[in-house]
């Protein structure tokens, strides 16, 4: 706790309270309404990073990219009105993917609230449905006290974004400040209580399965629960299947890891979520890409609920044993009590569709025979040049499935993508922020030709920063996965999913960025050796075959066990 | 059958904070669920709210909706009820032309088997009030229409549960929630 007698602005408050909470880098966009936030951001320099995106949207997505890898909270600044608007799709991800954000807007003096003055917007309106809490603050005296409940409700529990809005006024006004740190809110209860009694019976069921099956989540990363999570597994001799973003909590190597569920996961996992007898979800939502239809979803199978938001227990799956909590609390206590097992023979029928989808998608995938260039064979190069040691971060598309179904991963917070949400434009910003919340690690931002040209100006914010991401355009001149859906659904309309491309080398350089493109396989190796070891942001274009498709796949309204490999 | 739409109570208790309505409202429009009454209060305890709101949706929906109410951080708990769980009523107000009062026997009749007061009367108007359930200041309204309602107003749905709901305990140990 720090106060001094020495009255200072709302805006200085601003900074002291981030400091406060630890912060020491900011994504935003000055304006009018938020002069005097900057104003402040300038005298604590030293203390303080801004980095001054190209646009809010890239703000938002670069702090949420650094969040991802850092596990800490992201924190964003824009002005009012469309400084404001400009974050709400940035924040819609953050809130649907569960990942912790602070956004200060400013806002127009409190006298001309509700005036329709200069760039005044309702974003306290406009965000509600899309934030964890928002609030607005009129008066420099609420500001340490509602950043400090911001950040505390943005990383308690189920993390999530939080949005303030402060009034121009509210930040000129000089008060007596002191900061408290926000430990409880007393409507809020971030993380239930478990019952000993259903981690016994969780515990019995396990015992008793013969066929056991676990789908993982993003739960277990922001859970920081790797560890404990490969006890239980270990332990039990469970097969383990990740959710899209689940991706990387367990080291793709691993000897119970069984691949990904969903739309385009493995052929394995999806088809023996139908025959398993017991089926454990851990810190995940069964989201609708996950279940596919959901009247034909598992209904063999008993079903465990690990879960720390009790509003997702039953949402869509009724489970048998909701277990609420932390799982970085609930699997220990579940690996205490289960015996030590092995499911070989249930094993090997996961390794046996496996050897299936091998033969009939991903030999041809990653080692084609045809002359076009394969989005997998450009994962695979990426995995050999990295050794499955890179951040991965993906936008949206047949790029992002065939990412992640197959870049490699040996450590947790290793893969970036927008899941929930699917925002095309994310990877970019996103790849900047991961590299700089893990400065140390390769980060690889994997993008499509569409995704990319939308939020393309953040390569100038890459090159101010001097970040050393590595951008890989898998370029198929399509809306890659729309016009899949149409070849497949729509009896080949292609209608508006064709695009005509620039040169996109000579704007990567454009923004002096060092810039290769590749189109032929002797190439490929190579090139994508130079990227890695370039010290600095460097760009790679990699004309992929235009009209490859994404499989297995799972089509919207089928049943998981339907899924098709052709 | 289990999931046939019903009427529901829904009552949430929460902190007293501005954005709060727009916040408990969107969960609804989300779900495209028409509110059918809604209104705030004070509740029993200081600085507590409560809002009373009226759904007809099935019984799995409102369990949902429920939760993700509870899930908003300025509401400690929220509730659902059927009708039969609950003592509820609502508030109408009818303004008629004084002159009919005068002229029309019939209407002192009508306002004294239907247990209405009447509030205030002035040489141009008078206005009665009408307090029960839905069907009762129904029947009053279509028995008073033919007279000439100058003005018609009705309260969303006030209730209390049978059962308690234990909003103190919760507060005092911040769980459960």
């Amino acid at each position: 706790m720090m106060s001094s007698n020495k009255k200072i602005s709302g805006a200085e408050a601003v900074i002291r309270s981030l400091i406060e909470e630890g912060v020491d880098l900011i994504y935003g966009y000055p304006g009018g309404a938020i002069m005097p936030i900057y104003d402040e951001l300038y005298k604590f320099q030293d203390k303080l990073n801004h980095v001054l995106t190209r646009h809010e949207q890239g703000a938002t997505h670069a702090a949420q990219g650094f969040s991802r890898v850092s596990g800490k909270v992201g924190v964003v600044m824009a002005t009012s009105g469309p400084g404001a608007t400009n974050l709400v799709t940035g924040i819609a991800d953050a809130q649907i993917d569960s990942t912790p954000m602070v956004c200060i807007t400013g806002q127009v003096a409190s006298h001309l609230l509700g005036s329709d003055a200069f760039q005044e917007t309702d974003i306290i309106g406009i965000s509600t449905p899309v934030t964890k809490w928002n609030c607005q603050v009129t008066k420099a005296e609420d500001i340490p006290k509602v950043l400090s409940k911001a950040f505390y409700i943005a990383k308690s529990g189920r993390p999530g974004p939080v949005l303030i809005d402060i009034t121009k006024d509210a930040q000129f006004e000089l008060f007596n400040y002191s900061y408290k740190k926000c430990i409880s809110v007393r409507s809020y209860n971030p993380v239930p209580n478990y019952s000993s009694d259903l981690i016994e019976k969780a515990g019995q069921l396990v015992n008793n399965a013969k066929k056991p099956f676990i789908v993982f989540g993003q739960g277990v990363i922001l859970g920081n629960a790797e560890i404990e999570f490969r006890d239980f597994i270990e332990k039990t001799g469970i097969p383990s299947a990740w959710t899209i973003l689940g991706l990387s909590a367990l080291p793709t190597d691993h000897y119970l890891n069984v691949g990904m569920v969903g739309m385009h996961g493995n052929y394995g996992p999806n088809v023996l979520t139908n025959e398993c007898d017991l089926l454990i979800a851990v810190g995940m939502r069964f989201d609708d890409r996950v279940t596919g239809n959901l009247k034909t979803y598992a209904k063999q199978a008993k079903i465990i609920h690990l879960e720390i938001d009790p509003a997702e227990i039953d949402k869509n799956v009724k489970c048998d044993v909701p277990l609420l909590g932390d799982v970085k609390t609930t699997l220990p206590l579940l690996t205490k009590i289960v015996k030590n097992n092995t499911h070989d023979i249930w094993l090997k029928t996961f390794s046996s569709y496996y050897k299936k989808e091998f033969e009939k998608v991903i030999e041809n995938e990653i080692n084609p025979s045809k002359p076009g260039l394969t989005m997998a064979e450009v994962i695979k190069e990426i995995n050999l040049s990295t050794n499955g040691n890179a951040v991965i971060v993906t936008d949206v598309g047949q790029h992002q499935m065939v990412a992640c179904r197959y870049a490699k991963f040996n450590e947790s917070k290793s893969n970036v993508t927008s899941g929930g949400l699917g925002t095309m434009g994310f990877a970019l910003p996103a790849a900047l922020g991961a590299k700089m919340g893990a400065p140390n690690r390769e980060v690889v931002a994997i993008i499509g030709d569409g995704g990319y040209q939308m939020t393309i100006q953040e390569l100038g914010t890459i090159f101010q920063t001097g970040s050393a991401v590595k951008i890989v355009v898998l370029n198929n001149d399509f809306l890659g996965m729309v016009r899949q859906w149409q070849q497949m659904f729509f009896e080949k309309r292609y209608a508006s999913t064709e695009l005509v491309n620039p040169d996109f080398v000579t704007i990567a350089k454009g923004y002096y960025i060092d810039a290769d493109r590749v189109s032929e396989r002797k190439n490929l190796k190579l090139a994508i050796n130079k990227m890695i070891k370039s010290k600095k942001p460097y760009f790679l274009e990699v004309k992929v075959e235009k009209e490859d498709n994404v499989f297995p796949m799972i089509p919207t309204g089928a049943s998981v066990s339907d899924i098709r490999l052709e | 059958m289990k999931d046939k739409k019903n009427t529901f109570t829904v009552s949430i208790y929460t902190e007293n904070n501005i954005g709060l309505l727009n916040r408990i409202s969107a969960i609804f429009l989300k779900r495209h669920i028409n509110i059918e009454s809604l209104t705030t209060s004070q509740s029993e305890i200081d600085n507590i709210y409560r809002f009373v709101i009226v759904v007809s949706v099935t019984e799995s929906m409102i369990k949902r909706i429920i939760k993700q109410i509870n899930k908003q951080i300025e509401v400690i708990s929220s509730f659902y009820h059927t009708n039969q769980e609950t003592i509820f009523l609502e508030t109408a107000l009818y303004k008629v032309k004084s002159k009919s009062l005068f002229d029309e026997k019939h209407i002192q009749k009508i306002i004294k088997e239907s247990q209405a007061n009447i509030v205030i009367v002035s040489p141009n108007y008078f206005v009665i009030e009408k307090t029960g359930w839905r069907e009762e200041t129904e029947k009053l309204y279509n028995e008073l229409e033919p007279y000439g309602l100058l003005q018609f107003v009705r309260s969303g749905r006030i209730s209390v549960s049978k059962e308690p709901m234990n909003i103190s305990n919760i507060l005092g140990l911040n769980t459960d929630k």
